[in-house]
C-alpha cells in the first residue's frame, strides 16, 4: 500500500482533527476578540483595576504561549482545579489573544484624532457607548492588518495544544505518522490544511480592506 | 425679559497650568439671538465656547443652559457623567476641524446622536436628517462617507449633524478657519439661513463680514477678559475701546 492510500485510510483522522482545530481556533479567536475590545475600553479608564489589566497584559506578553498552556493544564490541578485538555487549550488562547487584541487596540487608540471623541461627548455620549458606537468601530478599521496577523498566530498556537494532547489537526497527523512511520506525507497533509484556514483569513482580511478603503482608512 | 435665556455665564473663570485663560466671564444669550465673539488667537474665545458644553472644566463660575446649570448639580457636587451627557446633548457644536466619524455615511453621522442618545426611532432620524441635508444643500451626498467631500461640504453635514439633535444653542468654534476662501461663502450662508430661522448661535470667528451682517451681539476678548460687548453696529462704527478700534483697523 502506498502512503497516499494510508493518508487517504486515516481521512477520518485527519477530519477530526481539522475540525476540533476549527472550532478551537474560531471560538477561542472570536472570545477573545470580544474581550480584547472589552480590555482596551477599561485601559482607558483610571482606577486601580487598570493597573491589574495593565500588568495581565504585560505578563501575557513575555510568556511564551506553551508555557501558558502547560500551566492551565498541569500547573492547575496542583491548586486543585483540574479541566480537561481541551477546555485548558481553549482558555490559554483566549487569555492570550485577549491581551494581545487589547494591546493592539491600545495602541491605535492613543493616535485616534481627539475631535472625533469630542464631537462624540458634544453630542450626549458617554461611557460604553460612546466606545462601542464611535471609538471601537475606527480602532477596528484601523487596525485591520494587525488584527489579520494575530489571527495566523493564533491559529498556529493551536498547534501547541498537541503537547498538552488536545486532540487537534497536528495531532491527528502525529498520531498517523508514528502509527504508520510517514511523517513527510502526514505533515504534507497538515500544512495543506493550514495553508487552506490562512488562505481564507487573507480573503476576509482582504475583504476587510475593502471595507476600510471605501470609508478613506489608510490601510488597504 | 421673562424668558430664560439659551445660555448665561456668570462670573466664568479658567486656567491652564496656571496661565489664566479666562477672567469673570459674563454673557447672557437670549433664545433667538446669534452672538459673534471675537478676539485674536489666545484671546481665550474657543476655551470660553468649550466651557459652555463642559468640554472644558472651568474653575470658578456657572453656567446655564436653558436654565439648567451645567456640570455642577443641585447639591453643589460634581454632575454626573450621565447627568452631563445628558445636558451637553442640548446644545449643538460644530468644530473647526468637522470631526465627522469616518466610518459612518454622510447619513448616518447625523441620525447616530438622535437615534443612540435620544433614543428616537430611525426612519423618524432619516427623515429628520434627509431634511437638515436639504436644508445645509448636502442631500445628494447622503450616501457618501466624509473623506470624500470637500472642507465646506464635510462643515455643512456637521452643521446638520449638530441641528438634528435639535439645540437650545448652536456653538461654532471657528467654523470657516479650516477653509478655502471659496469655500467659507457656502458655509456661512448656512449659518446665515439658521439665523434667520431664529436659532440660537454662538459663533466664534474672524468673519467680521458675518459678524456685522448676522450678530445680534458681538463680543471681544482680550487676555481672557470681555473688553467690549456690544450691538454690531455700535461694535464696527464706534467701539468703546482703543484695542478693538486697532483690531478693526486690520481686519
Amino acid at each position: 500500500m502506498s502512503e497516499w492510500a494510508i493518508i487517504w485510510d486515516a481521512r477520518q483522522a485527519f477530519l477530526d482533527g481539522f475540525l476540533n482545530t476549527l472550532l478551537l481556533f474560531g471560538l477561542s479567536i472570536s472570545v477573545a476578540f470580544a474581550t480584547g475590545c472589552l480590555f482596551a475600553f477599561w485601559l482607558e479608564r483610571r482606577n486601580p483595576l487598570t493597573w491589574l489589566l495593565r500588568g495581565f497584559i504585560d505578563c501575557m506578553r513575555m510568556l511564551p504561549f506553551l508555557i501558558l498552556a502547560y500551566l492551565l493544564y498541569y500547573g492547575l490541578p496542583s491548586l486543585g482545579l483540574r479541566l480537561d485538555a481541551w477546555t485548558a487549550g481553549l482558555i490559554a488562547l483566549i487569555i492570550y489573544y485577549a491581551a494581545y487584541f487589547g494591546e493592539v487596540l491600545r495602541g491605535a487608540r492613543l493616535v485616534l484624532p481627539a475631535g472625533q471623541v469630542e464631537a462624540a461627548k458634544a453630542y450626549g455620549f458617554t461611557g460604553f457607548r460612546l466606545y462601542r458606537r464611535i471609538v471601537l468601530p475606527q480602532l477596528v478599521i484601523k487596525t485591520r492588518p494587525l488584527m489579520g496577523n494575530l489571527l495566523i498566530l493564533a491559529l498556529k498556537d493551536t498547534a501547541f495544544l498537541t503537547i498538552i494532547t488536545v486532540r487537534e489537526l497536528t495531532a491527528a497527523a502525529n498520531s498517523v505518522q508514528a502509527t504508520y512511520f510517514i511523517p513527510m506525507e502526514a505533515f504534507v497533509v497538515v500544512i495543506a490544511l493550514y495553508w487552506l484556514i490562512s488562505i481564507c483569513l487573507e480573503l476576509a482580511l482582504k475583504w476587510a480592506g475593502r471595507f476600510g478603503a471605501k470609508r478613506g482608512f489608510e490601510h488597504v | 425679559m421673562s424668558e430664560v435665556p439659551a445660555v448665561r455665564i456668570e462670573r466664568l473663570s479658567k486656567s491652564f497650568d496656571g496661565v489664566e485663560v479666562l477672567r469673570d466671564i459674563e454673557l447672557t444669550v437670549n433664545k433667538g439671538e446669534v452672538v459673534s465673539v471675537l478676539g485674536s488667537s489666545g484671546s481665550g474665545k474657543s476655551t470660553m465656547l468649550r466651557c459652555i458644553n463642559w468640554l472644558e472644566e472651568p474653575d470658578r463660575g456657572s453656567i446655564y443652559i436653558a436654565g439648567e446649570r451645567i456640570g455642577v448639580d443641585a447639591s453643589g457636587r460634581k454632575m454626573s457623567n450621565w447627568a452631563l451627557a445628558a445636558l451637553r446633548a442640548r446644545t449643538g457644536m460644530v468644530f473647526q476641524g468637522f470631526n465627522l466619524w469616518p466610518h459612518f455615511t454622510v447619513l448616518q453621522n447625523i441620525i447616530e446622536s438622535p437615534v443612540q442618545v435620544k433614543g428616537m426611532r430611525k426612519d423618524e432620524a432619516r427623515t429628520l436628517a434627509l431634511a437638515l441635508l436639504e436644508k445645509v444643500g448636502m442631500e445628494h451626498k447622503a450616501d457618501a462617507y466624509p473623506y470624500t467631500l470637500s472642507g465646506g461640504q464635510k462643515q455643512r453635514v456637521a452643521i446638520a449633524r449638530a441641528l438634528a439633535m435639535s439645540p437650545e444653542v448652536m456653538l461654532f468654534d471657528e467654523p470657516t478657519s479650516a477653509l478655502d476662501p471659496e469655500r467659507v461663502g457656502e458655509v456661512l450662508q448656512v449659518m446665515k439661513t439658521l439665523s434667520a430661522e431664529g436659532y440660537t448661535m454662538i459663533v466664534v470667528t474672524h468673519e467680521m463680514e458675518f459678524a456685522r451682517a448676522v450678530s445680534d451681539q458681538v463680543v471681544f476678548l482680550e487676555k481672557g477678559r470681555i473688553i467690549e460687548k456690544a450691538d454690531p453696529v455700535t461694535f464696527f462704527t464706534n467701539p468703546t475701546t482703543e484695542r478693538v478700534r486697532r483690531f478693526l483697523e486690520l481686519a
